[in-house]
């Protein structure tokens, strides 16, 4: 096993699954000579070559329509966007063709892409780059959205996204490219897409976080130690189609839920998670199923983030609320 | 090259075969066999009666909204018939002709219109991809298409559509760009029918012509009149050639008319004059191709009243399968969504089913 962070594992995922077909491509801007504004595919270009992991004009409709084609035509394209907030100009593509290329073709035309991102706040870096916006994707029928917390989750579930016959939107949680090492299989392994993790079992609630926002909570548990709280966390993985089983067996053990997420609060997936539980959990909760989320404002820019951002403090304050309702 | 000798700059537009239905320039006719004019003649007869049929039946109140060609015929006709069969078909949704050329059945076609995804399963061997309804996206799964033929090596090349509306759009831009940049064998066809619904030509663009574009991208463009088959002919058999040597993609703006509406819920007689519609109905590709035809030696008055019989016969048989086919199954409505139905999916399919049973 090797050490790696969550940035390895992807690039290291790229390298082993790019060896492995040579149907996969890699692509998008500042893809190819430079691996990517933050390196995640640097060294790939070099390895297999400008037609497998090439440079784009800065044009995210190409891109993604571009994958699009690629996908019909016998290749594995996985297009990267440099920030998930410059994926706006490739929604149409993402909408109105990705999602559904399986079913306008009645299956005849599938769309095996995995379109990566950063995303997520934290970096103090300029306006649009810091948006969660997971749920603009999750409602569309025919996408699945993954996001991994942990480098032997990147590289897990990536390995799943890429085998997946589906359009894969695969976010990348950019605070937490460089934060931590973990121990990581050389191997090929994979975290199947649509399975939540149990981080932590616990008895008194249920506590779900994804990304960069899990560490957050386990950081909230240490400061709950003295309080007497047995959280039980639970890491989404994968935000649709998301694990509605591994939810509501927590739930009906705790009786209490929080969810967590740097998204916007106002139609954000807590909302959609707490309607899950209330519709299938509600008659063992001993509290109000409660989301603590970003604010329903533009996210701010750096000196203003810390109003914004979700941390271990306001995380332990709200799992207390709602222990003690 | 024609597309130099034709320079759009210089205001020269490709023709074989004028409005009389006289050639040109003899140095240009392509050399089809016999049979091949025929096909593509009838192809266009039945493009143009499926197309009259449809907007009547429509007006009967049996047919949805639906798109028509007519008067378009031989701006995709004359382009997919210098196809091969490994080459691609990348259409917006006013392509009926070039697709009933290109091996989808009427019935697919009529299918599709009258509110029913089956009309787009084309098989991978027809290499058509769907329809595509929002606008130009489709160049760029042109290019993501020639892109892969590219670098897996294959000879085939991509011919995608769009409107004159279309090259107003980003992803027009985009997508061109993108396949200009990489060399990609793809051929960009502008049906260039002079409305978008109701906005005209010279709002979309201040450009004099639609394939002078070509030039901001680096590539050749020229403009034929897309009325014409044979001039569309050559012209696409020539970007193909350069396509195939990995020279990069070609755009071909189609001088045409929509004479009919944009769409059924449209009517043009608000925003256009009845003098450029017979203007354009005396340039008519259907029949200035049968002149030709006739001249040659190869159709007859007697072989035109016998095939439109026929067609209009098959035509309306083919409807009527289309209004027997019954609504679609539920289960189709929801299996598509993904490889396998995710659970959540199927707790919504087996929760509608239950209240089906229900209300029985």
């Amino acid at each position: 096993m090797a050490v790696m962070t969550v940035l390895d594992a992807i690039n290291k995922t790229l390298f082993e699954q790019m060896e492995k077909d040579e149907t996969v491509v890699t692509f998008g801007e500042d893809v190819g000579f430079e691996g990517g504004v933050f390196r995640v595919t640097k060294g790939l270009q070099q390895k297999f070559g400008k037609d497998r992991s090439f440079d784009t004009p800065l044009a995210e409709s190409a891109i993604i329509g571009g994958a699009i084609g690629m996908a019909v035509n016998g290749l594995k394209p996985i297009p990267e966007i440099q920030f998930s907030g410059f994926v706006l100009p490739a929604f149409n593509q993402i909408v109105a063709h990705a999602a559904r290329y399986r079913n306008r073709s009645r299956g005849v035309y599938t769309l095996p892409m995995v379109i990566r991102m950063p995303y997520g706040g934290g970096i103090r870096a300029l306006e649009h780059h810091s948006e969660s916006i997971e749920a603009m994707f999750a409602s569309v029928p025919g996408l699945k959205v993954v996001i991994p917390s942990t480098p032997y989750d990147a590289k897990g579930l990536l390995t799943a996204a890429i085998q997946d016959p589906d359009p894969v939107i695969f976010m990348e949680p950019k605070r937490i490219y460089r934060a931590f090492k973990q121990e990581v299989p050389e191997t090929e392994y994979k975290v199947p897409i649509g399975k939540a993790k149990v981080v932590q079992k616990g008895e008194d609630i249920t506590v779900v976080a994804w990304g960069a926002l899990v560490r957050e909570v386990e950081k909230a548990m240490k400061l709950l130690e003295n309080d007497n709280i047995s959280v039980e966390l639970i890491d989404l993985r994968t935000i649709q189609p998301y694990d509605k089983e591994t939810i509501i067996n927590s739930v009906q053990k705790t009786g209490r839920f929080l969810v967590v997420h740097e998204a916007v609060k106002s139609f954000g997936p807590g909302a959609e998670m707490i309607s899950t539980v209330n519709e299938k959990a509600f008659l063992y909760l001993e509290a109000p199923p409660t989301r603590l989320t970003g604010h329903d404002v533009t996210v701010p820019l750096p000196k203003g983030e810390h109003h914004f951002m979700i941390t271990p403090e306001r995380i332990a304050r709200e799992i207390k609320k709602v222990v003690n309702f | 090259m024609l597309s130099k000798k034709f320079d759009p700059l210089k205001g020269k537009i490709l023709e074989v075969l004028n409005y009389k239905g006289e050639i040109v320039d003899e140095k240009l006719v392509p050399k089809l066999d016999d049979d091949k004019l025929i096909e593509m003649y009838k192809t266009m007869l039945l493009g143009r009666i499926a197309d009259i049929k449809a907007l009547q039946y429509q007006r009967q109140g049996r047919m949805l909204t639906y798109a028509p060609i007519k008067g378009q015929e031989a701006a995709q006709v004359g382009v997919v018939a210098a196809l091969e069969q490994q080459d691609w078909m990348v259409p917006a949704f006013r392509e009926m002709a070039g697709m009933l050329y290109r091996g989808a059945s009427l019935k697919q076609l009529y299918l599709y219109w009258y509110g029913n995804e089956e009309g787009s399963r084309f098989e991978k061997d027809v290499r058509i991809l769907p329809i595509s309804v929002p606008i130009a996206s489709q160049i760029n799964h042109g290019a993501g298409v020639a892109y892969a033929s590219k670098i897996l090596d294959k000879k085939e090349v991509v011919v995608a559509y769009v409107g004159d509306g279309g090259t107003s759009h980003g992803e027009f831009h985009e997508g061109v760009n993108f396949a200009a940049v990489l060399d990609l064998p793809l051929i960009v066809i502008i049906q260039n029918n002079q409305w978008a619904i109701s906005t005209p030509r010279e709002t979309q663009t201040k450009a004099k012509t639609l394939a002078q574009k070509a030039v901001g991208y680096g590539i050749p463009g020229i403009q034929v009149d897309g009325n014409d088959p044979l001039a569309m002919y050559i012209a696409t058999e020539e970007a193909k050639k350069r396509a195939l040597k990995g020279e990069g993609p070609t755009i071909i703006e189609a001088l045409t008319y929509r004479l009919g509406p944009h769409t059924t819920s449209d009517d043009p007689t608000i925003y256009r004059d009845q003098k450029e519609v017979d203007y354009w109905e005396e340039r008519d590709p259907l029949k200035r191709f049968k002149i030709y035809l006739i001249n040659k030696g190869l159709w007859s008055e007697e072989q035109e009243e016998k095939e439109t019989k026929e067609v209009t016969d098959y035509v309306n048989k083919t409807f009527k399968e289309v209004e027997a086919t019954g609504l679609i199954d539920l289960e189709e409505t929801f299996k598509y969504t993904y490889a396998e139905m995710t659970p959540d999916l199927q707790e919504q399919l087996d929760d509608y089913k239950a209240y089906l049973k229900e209300v029985e």
